[in-house]
């Protein structure tokens, strides 16, 4: 396995106030890494560094590198480096468009001009994303009368639809019902045999059962990082023991 | 998620089961046919094998509990595997005694010839292949039949020591051949009550029904409630 990202010393502040403080992580490639911790914990604003999300903040400042590939992306165009990390946030936000038109969003945006083109990459995407068989036939409908859970497959399929080579994924599920959380939790699974994912979760179950390799966070610092199973088999870290069964957070 | 956990589990556990009942029959063709090589072969490699998948399958377990909190039937069969594996690690060291004596007993003319103790052989392996099918296909009309086969074992364990003890009492000097073939079948009477817990399993793992540390005609009743 190799590192796909690669986070080294990285501390973050907003203002004066320090939010990460010297995090070394490398996530592997093609594989499902969780980042869990207590609210607060920084775990949002690590995935917002890893494709310059935060840079949108006037206060925001980082010190040490993240990199991607081996370059470092914050020597890098930040719209280039988001075709390249995809991003799947909380709420499903589709565009307010036919489900066709919100994964050609960004094809077009690439310079995709070509209709049959478009076509097959757009249904190419949606099946990845397990949303084809229910929307093949309604591609010009509207995507805001899909459900909470199509919506936020129609947001993935939109971010893999680009060929990302990560996808960061802000809780996914956190607006979904159980039901639609699995099929998103199996998709997920599946996604991770072609692209490299990076997911911020407050449900530790979650983490468990998805990822393979997970980071607690606390108050800004990487307590523990570790292959998922022994992180909540045998943690190393006492702070991690106590929050994994549930002692704190 | 899950269910290929379950599935992983399920394959290691079968691949034990297999290696115990190869154990069991190997153990006693040691004596039968005299020949110590499926003896070394328990002592050095299946009986190894067989701890290191007890090892293995409670890490799994382990894992699927840490990982997946499964409940009801899952939570049952996750639970029911890890005493099951328990069982058959115990019955490989039965294994592995049987084979260590036996390695010993082929090297002198044996008491008498062995008639009831390869029948026990027999019906503890049919026992336990019979208890880890129940388990695999939930069957509880075959975990019922394992169960009921070891009154059939415990039989023939005191038709043994009876007929042995008429070899010692004839001529004491017998005793220690006697008491290696009465050892011997005590090891393939607890190979088969072990083989009967697992067909105990059955009956947690499809109905959530305890029934173990009853008799057959208390367990039959529990069934039929």
């Amino acid at each position: 396995m190799a590192l796909k990202i690669d986070a080294r010393d990285v501390s973050v502040y907003f203002g004066d106030a320090q939010i990460l403080h010297n995090i070394n992580l490398g996530i592997e490639e093609k594989a499902v890494t969780a980042i869990i911790g207590p609210s607060g914990c920084g775990k949002t604003t690590f995935l917002r560094t890893l494709n310059r999300l935060n840079d949108l903040s006037p206060d925001f400042r980082m010190e040490g590198k993240i990199l991607l590939g081996g370059e470092n992306i914050y020597q890098t165009d930040p719209i280039m480096l988001r075709r390249r990390v995809g991003m799947v946030f909380q709420k499903p936000n589709p565009f307010p468009m036919s489900i066709f038109d919100n994964v050609a969003y960004g094809l077009r945006l690439q310079g995709i001009k070509d209709k049959r083109l478009l076509q097959e990459k757009v249904k190419t995407a949606l099946i990845a994303a397990g949303l084809w068989e229910e929307v093949q036939n309604r591609l010009s409908s509207n995507a805001f009368d899909l459900s909470g859970g199509q919506q936020q497959r129609l947001c993935i399929a939109r971010a893999i639809a680009v060929d990302p080579e990560v996808l960061l994924m802000d809780e996914p599920t956190s607006a979904l019902d159980p039901a639609a959380t699995s099929r998103v939790e199996e998709l997920i699974l599946g996604l991770k045999k072609n692209y490299t994912i990076v997911l911020v979760t407050h449900n530790m179950y979650q983490a468990a059962r998805v990822s393979d390799f997970t980071a607690f966070l606390l108050s800004g610092y990487l307590v523990e990082f570790n292959k998922t199973d022994i992180i909540f088999t045998n943690p190393k870290d006492e702070r991690t023991q106590r929050y994994v069964t549930g002692k704190f957070g | 998620m899950l269910n290929e956990r379950v599935s992983e589990i399920n394959s290691l556990l079968s691949e034990m089961g297999g290696l115990v009942e190869d154990a069991i029959v190997k153990a006693i063709r040691t004596m039968a046919e005299k020949d110590p090589t499926d003896a070394d072969q328990i002592i050095e490699d299946l009986e190894p094998r067989i701890n290191e998948l007890e090892k293995r399958i409670d890490e799994e377990c382990l894992i699927t509990l840490a990982r997946y909190q499964p409940v009801a039937h899952d939570l049952r069969r996750v639970v029911a595997v890890l005493k099951i594996d328990k069982d058959l690690e115990r019955m490989g060291d039965h294994c592995e005694n049987i084979a260590r004596r036996a390695k010993e007993i082929i090297k002198e003319p044996l008491l008498k010839p062995l008639i009831d103790l390869p029948r026990m052989a027999e019906t503890a392996q049919e026992i336990t292949k019979e208890a880890l099918d129940s388990f695999f296909k939930e069957d509880t009309h075959l975990a019922r039949q394992a169960i009921e086969k070891d009154v059939l074992v415990d039989q023939l364990q005191e038709q043994i020591i009876r007929e042995l003890m008429s070899y010692v009492l004839a001529d004491p000097r017998n005793i220690n051949k006697a008491l290696d073939l009465i050892f011997t079948s005590k090891d393939l009477e607890r190979i088969s009550d072990l083989a009967t817990n697992i067909a105990e399993e059955t009956f947690f793992l499809v109905e959530g029904s305890d029934i173990r540390h009853m008799g057959p005609k208390d367990q039959r009743k529990n069934e039929s409630l």
